[in-house]
């Protein structure tokens, strides 16, 4: 092991994956049914494992996941938004799976420090991904009421889909390709869920999106005060 | 990396592979897959290579633990159990043993892989579409099951139920 692990990128990949985890972690207790809770427990599962191998390859997990202020995480702000309706965690899920699908691919087939994680992970998001789309499907195509909240979703989530291309300081990958790829496969999703692709910006203004940055939304704060209080108020607390 | 393995490395990698798996007992690590190596590292010293199936699987922690026991118990004095990632874990690494004790388990075992990811299918009751691709009931292994949950009880199962039998059962689902 000779490579170098370049840090801003671990930590957007690996804060990415951390904040999606705790986002559907909140769903434990309040899945419409109860194999919708196992499933998205098992997805946030699968997210925690990511992202707990990709803080340890630049500090330790706890302090990195823990310890740090708001602005010095760097994971997207679309994973960070609240979980809403079902719908609207099923339209998180297929814009951020099917994004991190592409992206992991990449990494696996570059041979770089990212690649046996993203080997292993790629497998992981596919069933994510078939999740979500699924899921879109269902309730695009399925009644009036589940179709109009889907595509609510959808819209309202869009303003951060561009943020995901945005290239990442030490991350190898062709952001523009990735963004095309992901543009055809989300909208035949969306196309066969009986939906269109939303209307509005994904960059510049009036969209969002500087969570790279450390710029977060306002709800993030809230998320990191109820993930990081009991390692906080019990420092170095153990089971 | 080619290394060589000596006699005792050997006899190491059979004594961790015999470990049950925590969380599917009737398996052990070595029919299970995820134990890739053993390095024997001066008199009386090891490191065990242990992959994990799913990169969140909390068993690991327990399996690196029960290898440890086991080798101490052997005579080594200083063991550590490193995870390595590289080749990913995959269905195929799980042995015909392995999987006939699945079955008998009650938990339908992976099939042979054609592609990786998961299989495209309709939400909602599906029948499984050709016979040889049938997920069998591991009840009274009726080809006619269906999918009910992708997720099930851990990240590595999917929870079917049989059309014939009626009952529900687990898949070990392909990855």
């Amino acid at each position: 092991m000779t490579a170098t692990v370049p840090m801003t990128a671990a930590l957007a990949l690996g804060d990415d994956a951390l904040v999606l985890s705790h986002r559907l972690g909140e769903w434990a207790g309040h899945a419409p049914v109860l194999e919708e809770e196992v499933a998205l427990a098992n997805i946030a599962l699968d997210l925690l494992g990511q992202a707990r191998v990709l803080l340890s390859m630049v500090g330790d997990e706890d302090d990195l996941a823990y310890l740090r202020e708001e602005r010095a995480f760097r994971n997207l702000q679309l994973v960070e938004q609240p979980n809403g309706d079902f719908a609207h965690t099923i339209a998180r899920q297929l814009y951020f799976s099917t994004y991190q699908h592409l992206l992991y691919s990449e990494l696996a087939a570059s041979g770089g420090p990212f690649a046996p994680l993203a080997a292993k992970a790629v497998k992981e998001v596919a069933y994510h991904r078939d999740h979500a789309e699924q899921w879109t499907l269902r309730l695009g195509d399925g009644t009036d009421e589940s179709h109009e909240r889907m595509r609510r979703a959808c819209q309202a989530l869009w303003k951060f889909t561009g943020e995901p291309f945005q290239p990442v300081e030490g991350l190898d990958a062709g952001f523009s390709g990735l963004e095309t790829a992901w543009l055809e496969s989300v909208g035949d999703v969306l196309r066969r869920a009986t939906l269109t692709l939303p209307e509005g910006a994904r960059t510049g203004a009036w969209s969002a999106g500087a969570g790279r940055q450390g710029l977060h939304t306002e709800p993030f704060g809230r998320m990191l005060a109820e993930m990081q209080h009991l390692h906080r108020s019990h420092p170095g607390a153990a089971w | 990396m080619v290394t060589t393995t000596t006699p005792l490395e050997a006899e190491l990698l059979a004594l961790a592979g015999s470990v049950p798996d925590p969380e599917l007992p009737v398996l052990t690590l070595a029919e299970l897959g995820v134990v890739r190596a053993v390095h024997v590292r001066g008199a009386d010293s090891a490191e065990v290579e242990l992959t994990p199936t799913y990169t969140g699987c909390p068993a690991v922690e327990a399996m690196s633990l029960d290898i440890e026991r086991v080798l101490r118990e052997h005579g080594l004095r200083e063991v550590t159990v490193r995870k390595v990632l590289s080749p990913a874990w995959s269905t195929d690494d799980i042995t015909a043993e392995g999987r006939r004790k699945l079955r008998e388990f009650g938990i339908a075992p992976p099939r042979e892989h054609r592609d990786a990811g998961p299989v495209t299918l309709a939400l909602g009751p599906t029948r499984t579409a050709t016979p040889e691709e049938a997920v069998r009931c591991p009840h009274c292994g009726s080809a006619d099951t269906e999918l009910l949950s992708r997720f099930s009880s851990t990240a590595c199962k999917a929870l079917r139920r049989c059309l014939s039998c009626r009952e529900p059962f687990d898949h070990f689902k392909e990855l």
